[in-house]
């Protein structure tokens, strides 16, 4: 028995061999800090996840907790096979994609004008950053009856003014509503990475562009962006792990109802008020696999960064 | 590249830096004038939330109506109403606790790997980052009914250690790259004092590294703070948190707007004041440390 256990430790390197005992305790002292955290997140990440998937092969309405039974794929064929959750993935990913990218581009174009000196810069960026701090149902309340209101809600209190139209925005454009408020929400957030980013340009070799006669335009174009483009990539990466998973905004705003429910706000509603426990499994299990697809070219950008960083170090 | 697209124009522009200055003002007033947009709508709100109902509810907006307290008693609930208090009690229970849970497990595990790399490392890691990719409804039923059968549903402890596990993943990644900065000679002298881990941590390594523990402990104190799935699902009475308090106005309609108001923006308070003190660690801190 002690064969077996010593010979995949000895076995990668001559080194090990001829340090032990004293080296096998010593790596165990090594590891042992890192064995509580790794221990919690196993046990409260993992193991739920692994009864999900259990939970997903059985046919389970927790009103009729007698009825339970194995169906294998049944759930997944009915999620798949749904007209109602196939549109939620739809809006699940009309609502990453938008949000992300007009966020992005907004964050740019502020980075861009605070990377300059003017009078009163440190207030700005303070006033731009407030929303990213606002608690996330707080913003949503605050767009729901402060600004959209049709009756006495801000914007069209300013269309009055002008003699504008006075729309219902929640009700004729639902999903349009839902992205306005997260992208006032995110845009603070991209501006602050791609600020830093900004920042630690090599400033020498710009002032020789612009020696050379490079216009703002070249510079923008073939000096900032190629920099710039790591950044864009992680706060495109952090951006879409959190609107992904959204539930605040569409639980605030429209309870999912006029077609904004997302996946997170379906699975929400199939087992909290439909019950379906094993059905919900199943859509919480393909919200993973999605996630798990995203994460895989995700994980390649940070680990980019990360060996960039290390080869710095 | 760079050469070949910079030497294709003709240096007629090298008189530039005179005339370009009343440009560079102009694009300072762009910026003001979009602060003030983003800006706005929590001016807006603040405003509200001093006015009466019946102000609050007129359009075209009336800015100049008298001042009042009412909406700030209302939400307090010495108006009538349900009081906030034990929601915002339960919310800064759960955020601290959980947040000082993060620090006791997440600085030895960033101590490990970033002091005295562990073989493999960066395997961990992402493993820890790959747990905050799980969406979280992937794991709420199992942890529902675990916690229906235990008895355990609307208690505050539930939360505290599933909000752990939440900010865990991103605290490692973040004290990780700050404890990169501890020069390893100081461990290794303290090491040869004869000075063991836990003496090495608090005496050598934390003092070093102390605004990078306070930035991870204050992304981990807003995230708890603003979380509402969870609470959502699993608290009700006894353990409701102040974003589960504030869902009690996704429906209310106008003769409430000054009290919505005052609750939103009373309930950000933690968080803005929190945000604003501390903005670079922030960044650094949210872009998992990638960004410095």
């Amino acid at each position: 028995m002690t064969a077996t256990t010593t010979a995949p430790v000895a076995a990668p390197s001559v080194d090990t061999q001829k340090r032990q005992p004293s080296g096998r305790i010593r790596a165990w002292a090594t590891r042992a800090p890192l064995l509580p955290a790794l221990i919690f997140m196993i046990a409260v990440t993992q193991l739920p996840f692994v009864a999900t998937l259990v939970i997903s092969f059985f046919d389970w309405n927790s009103l009729y907790p007698d009825a339970r039974s194995f169906t294998g794929f049944g759930n997944y064929t009915e999620v798949l096979t749904d007209a109602a959750l196939r549109k939620s993935v739809w809006v699940t990913i009309l609502l990453t994609v938008s949000v992300v990218l007009a966020s992005l581009v907004l964050g740019l174009g502020l980075a861009l004008l605070l990377d300059r000196k003017f009078r009163g810069r440190g207030l700005v960026r303070t006033l731009l950053i407030a929303p990213f701090l606002v608690v996330p149902v707080a913003a949503a309340l605050l767009w729901k009856h402060v600004l959209y209101n049709p009756e006495y809600g801000l914007l069209n209190g300013l269309l009055h003014y002008v003699g504008g139209p006075q729309p219902d925005w929640i009700s004729n454009t639902p999903l349009l509503a839902i992205e306005a408020s997260l992208v006032w929400q995110w845009t603070p957030f991209m501006m602050l990475i791609l600020l830093a980013g900004l920042q630690s340009r090599d400033h020498q070799q710009i002032e020789a562009a612009r020696v050379d006669g490079a216009s703002n335009w070249q510079v923008f174009r073939y000096l900032t962006l190629p920099h710039l483009r790591r950044y864009l990539e992680l706060g495109a990466l952090l951006g879409s792990i959190y609107i992904v998973q959204n539930f605040d905004a569409v639980f605030t705003i429209t309870s999912g109802g006029l077609g904004t429910a997302n996946l997170p706000y379906t699975v929400y509603q199939t087992f909290y008020q439909a019950h379906e426990n094993g059905l919900a499994s199943a859509a919480g299990v393909l919200v993973v696999i999605g996630s798990i697809i995203i994460a895989t070219f995700a994980l390649r950008v940070v680990s980019s960064l990360f060996r960039e960083e290390v080869s710095r170090a | 590249m760079t050469a070949t697209a910079v030497q294709a124009r003709p240096s007629t522009k090298s008189a530039d830096p005179g005339p370009r200055r009343p440009k560079g003002r102009g694009l300072g007033l762009v910026a003001w004038l979009a602060g003030i947009v983003f800006f706005l709508p929590i001016a807006w709100m603040a405003l509200t939330s001093f006015h009466s109902e019946s102000d609050a509810a007129t359009n075209p907006p009336s800015f100049a109506a008298p001042l009042t307290l009412d909406g700030y008693r209302e939400f307090f609930g010495t108006g009538g109403g349900a009081s906030p208090w034990p929601s915002l009690i339960n919310s800064t229970v759960a955020s601290l606790a959980s947040t000082l849970l993060v620090l006791i497990l997440a600085l030895p595990a960033a101590y490990a790997l970033s002091i005295r790399p562990v073989k493999k490392w960066t395997d961990v890691l992402f493993f820890f980052l790959s747990t905050k990719m799980l969406p979280v409804v992937a794991g709420l039923l199992p942890i529902y009914l675990f916690a229906k059968n235990t008895g355990m549903l609307d208690n505050i402890w539930l939360l505290v250690i599933l909000y752990t596990s939440m900010n865990l993943p991103i605290a490692v990644w973040m004290m990780q790259s700050f404890l990169s900065e501890v020069p390893v000679a100081i461990i290794e002298a303290a090491q040869i004092d004869g000075a063991k881990l836990p003496t090495i941590l608090t005496r050598v390594v934390a003092p070093i590294a102390l605004p990078g523990i306070a930035a991870t402990s204050l992304i981990c104190f807003i995230f708890s703070w603003n979380e509402l799935l969870f609470a959502r699902v699993l608290t009700g009475v006894v353990a409701e948190t102040a974003p589960v308090f504030l869902t009690g106005f996704i429906t209310s309609q106008g003769l409430f707007l000054a009290k919505v108001c005052a609750a939103s923006l009373v309930v950000s308070l933690p968080v803005l004041a929190a945000g604003f003190a501390a903005q670079d660690k922030l960044v650094q801190g949210l872009s998992l440390g990638a960004v410095k």
